[in-house]
């Protein structure tokens, strides 16, 4: 990588931001973070409310301030400058369309303060219009379309300056499961077509999952984890990144020998397996956890496997089963199975099972 | 929905006459004035027949017509006034972060409402004295205007406030994010949006300005005659029904501005 080009794009560096009110001790809503994104990338802050993700975005909006760090774009230091001085435009949450304006005049604002000329600002509304399916609605007003109409006008009007970065706070949050389906791929279309960094905030781990080129999951005002949906999901890097994304099994082991790829250890049966280690954990021997996703396990017979337990319960979903179990340490686990034609073994609830976790399932998290 | 009858106020025994009491009070004396406003004879106690006489009479007298230039200066230049420093007083208290004073200076700002007209009056009166005397300024009638704005800005405030209260600051922040100045944004957004807040505040700043009398007789000056104290010089020498008729005139004029404020205040919701 040139020099020139590790200066491109967004750098959070080692930001964090204290909230502090009169008559109130001070909350800490960001500590020590530190992200790089890079152009053209769909990236996405995930966590549970309060982690602090909606926090980060509106600093990077300039709505807030760090109190350490910096936010820099394409090199340069924006951390103290204006909302109305940066390249940045954000997609609120309740969308914040102008009510006294039209569709029209509502895409066109940005332009207008840019002082873009007259001509210009014109093509650029018919675009704008074009691109997100509402040319028919150019002269309603707001009050006159659907909220999910109201969604491509608040994307129209954010795309429409050409921002090197587009923030998106939970704008899918606000429309029912089938419009927000088909905005999630939307979304995608757009970012595809303007070739626009897609900055979106989200607490929803299925929308991170499939939307995002990388994801920042963030928990308690600290990111946990950066990677791409399938790294974060197949390698966390810990019990918090784990447990928040998909569902999945936590068994507690004893380390015998570590690598910086991959961990020798051995369950609770006494049986001992293989586990992947995550990118920059540092692990000693001695007790550790490991993560299994209930997909990637399989249900065996009694004696057979590497883990021995007790079905306790099963649940049907249609395409698959689960299959809840107590293993012999009184933990609990969940296998999880397709439902295929044909599945000759079906053990009910009671019976001793056998669980086999096959080389490169298992992966070692941080505690 | 089904009404439940027996917490509706309307059901409640005895609320018929009450009510009709309650209006009979508040609006008889006021529409015997009205009445006699077109009485045909010089009594307004005794009605021979229906006439517009008085009306031509009132609108014919000069007296009339120089109070009625002098209320106009002074309550639309006051409302200017109370209505520019009402806005600027409303941003103030509720586009600001959360401070500590906050309450304080909501109260402050509310407060001349509380005090009794008459004390408000004679501290004006002591002020423009103390100018005079000591300082040898005599601002004319600018002392009425001043004095007049200064009370008119609690009532111009309170439906400035609670419009930008009812605004979605969300809005301010999304046309900075949109590149516009704190001056566009506010030209562009909060001042439109603000709109029906600011033309209600004119209303009542205006109306109230209008119709004052306490002050404005402790602080008027020798010819600085306004309407209602013109009025009020005319009930101590025999009383005509164009007495009625200057009332009547108003009257009308307060019941249109009202009426504009809460049309106003109603549109846009």
């Amino acid at each position: 990588m040139t020099v020139l080009e590790s200066r491109q794009g967004l750098e959070i560096h080692h930001v964090g931001k204290v909230f502090s009110q009169p008559g109130r001790p001070d909350f800490r809503a960001l500590d020590d973070v530190s992200i790089r994104i890079r152009p053209n990338e769909f990236f996405t802050l995930l966590g549970p409310s309060g982690c602090g993700k909606t926090t980060l975005l509106r600093m990077i909006a300039g709505f807030e301030h760090p109190s350490e760090g910096e936010i820099r774009l394409d090199g340069a230091d924006i951390s103290v400058k204006a909302p109305y001085e940066r390249p940045v435009n954000t997609v609120f949450q309740s969308y914040a369309l102008f009510p006294h304006l039209t569709v029209e005049d509502n895409i066109s604002f940005g332009l207008e303060m840019l002082r873009r000329p007259k001509a210009s600002i014109d093509e650029t509304v018919t675009r704008m219009l074009a691109l997100v399916r509402m040319t028919e609605m150019r002269n309603r007003k707001i009050q006159q379309i659907s909220g999910g109409q109201q969604q491509r006008v608040a994307l129209a009007r954010a795309l429409a300056p050409h921002p090197k970065l587009l923030l998106l706070d939970e704008p899918l949050s606000a429309l029912d499961l089938k419009l927000r389906k088909e905005m999630q791929i939307e979304l995608k279309r757009l970012q595809h077509e303007t070739g626009i960094t897609f900055i979106f905030v989200t607490h929803d781990q299925e929308e991170a999952l499939t939307m995002s080129d990388r994801i920042a999951v963030m928990s308690a005002g600290r990111v946990q984890q950066i990677g791409s949906p399938r790294d974060i999901y197949d390698r966390p890097a810990n019990r918090f990144a784990a447990s928040f994304i998909g569902e999945t099994n936590f068994v507690t082991v004893k380390l015998l020998t570590v690598s910086a790829t991959s961990g020798e250890l051995e369950l609770p049966g006494g049986t001992v397996i293989h586990a992947g280690v995550p990118d920059g954990v540092k692990f000693s021997p001695g007790k550790a956890t490991i993560v299994v996703r209930p997909e990637h396990a399989e249900l065996v017979g009694a004696g057979a496997g590497n883990l021995a337990g007790t079905v306790t319960n099963i649940v049907y979903f249609g395409t698959d089963t689960h299959y809840h179990l107590r293993l012999k340490d009184e933990s609990s686990f969940i296998v999880r199975r397709q439902n295929r034609h044909g599945l000759s073994f079906g053990p009910a609830i009671g019976d001793e099972v056998g669980v086999l976790i096959g080389e490169g399932v298992a992966q070692l998290v941080e505690d | 929905m089904a009404k439940d009858r027996s917490t509706d106020m309307r059901y409640q025994p005895g609320f018929g006459p009450l009510a009709m009491i309650c209006l009979a009070v508040l609006y008889a004396p006021i529409l015997v004035l009205v009445a006699f406003a077109f009485n045909a004879n010089a009594s307004v106690a005794q009605w021979t027949g229906f006439s517009t006489k008085w009306f031509a009479t009132a609108l014919f007298n000069e007296s009339f017509h120089a109070a009625a230039l002098n209320t106009m200066l002074i309550s639309v230049s006051a409302t200017i006034i109370a209505t520019m420093a009402a806005t600027a007083a409303a941003l103030g208290t509720t586009r600001v972060k959360a401070w500590r004073g906050q309450t304080a200076a909501f109260m402050t700002i509310n407060l001349p409402l509380m005090v009794p007209e008459i004390i408000t009056a004679v501290s004006a009166l002591s002020f423009f004295a103390l100018l005079g005397q000591v300082f040898n300024i005599n601002l004319g009638i600018g002392n009425l205007i001043l004095a007049h704005s200064v009370f008119c800005i609690p009532f111009a405030y309170m439906p400035i406030r609670a419009r930008l209260e009812d605004m979605d600051f969300t809005l301010d922040q999304a046309a900075a994010d949109l590149y516009a100045t704190p001056w566009m944004t506010f030209r562009r957004v909060t001042l439109p949006l603000l709109m029906p807040g600011i033309a209600s505040g004119i209303a009542l700043a205006f109306i109230v300005s209008f119709d004052d009398f306490t002050i404005t007789q402790l602080v008027a000056g020798p010819g600085q005659t306004t309407l209602p104290i013109y009025i009020w010089t005319q009930v101590r020498r025999p009383i005509t029904p164009e007495l009625n008729a200057m009332c009547t005139i108003l009257l009308s004029i307060s019941i249109l501005f009202i009426s504009l404020s809460v049309l106003i205040g109603q549109k846009r919701r």
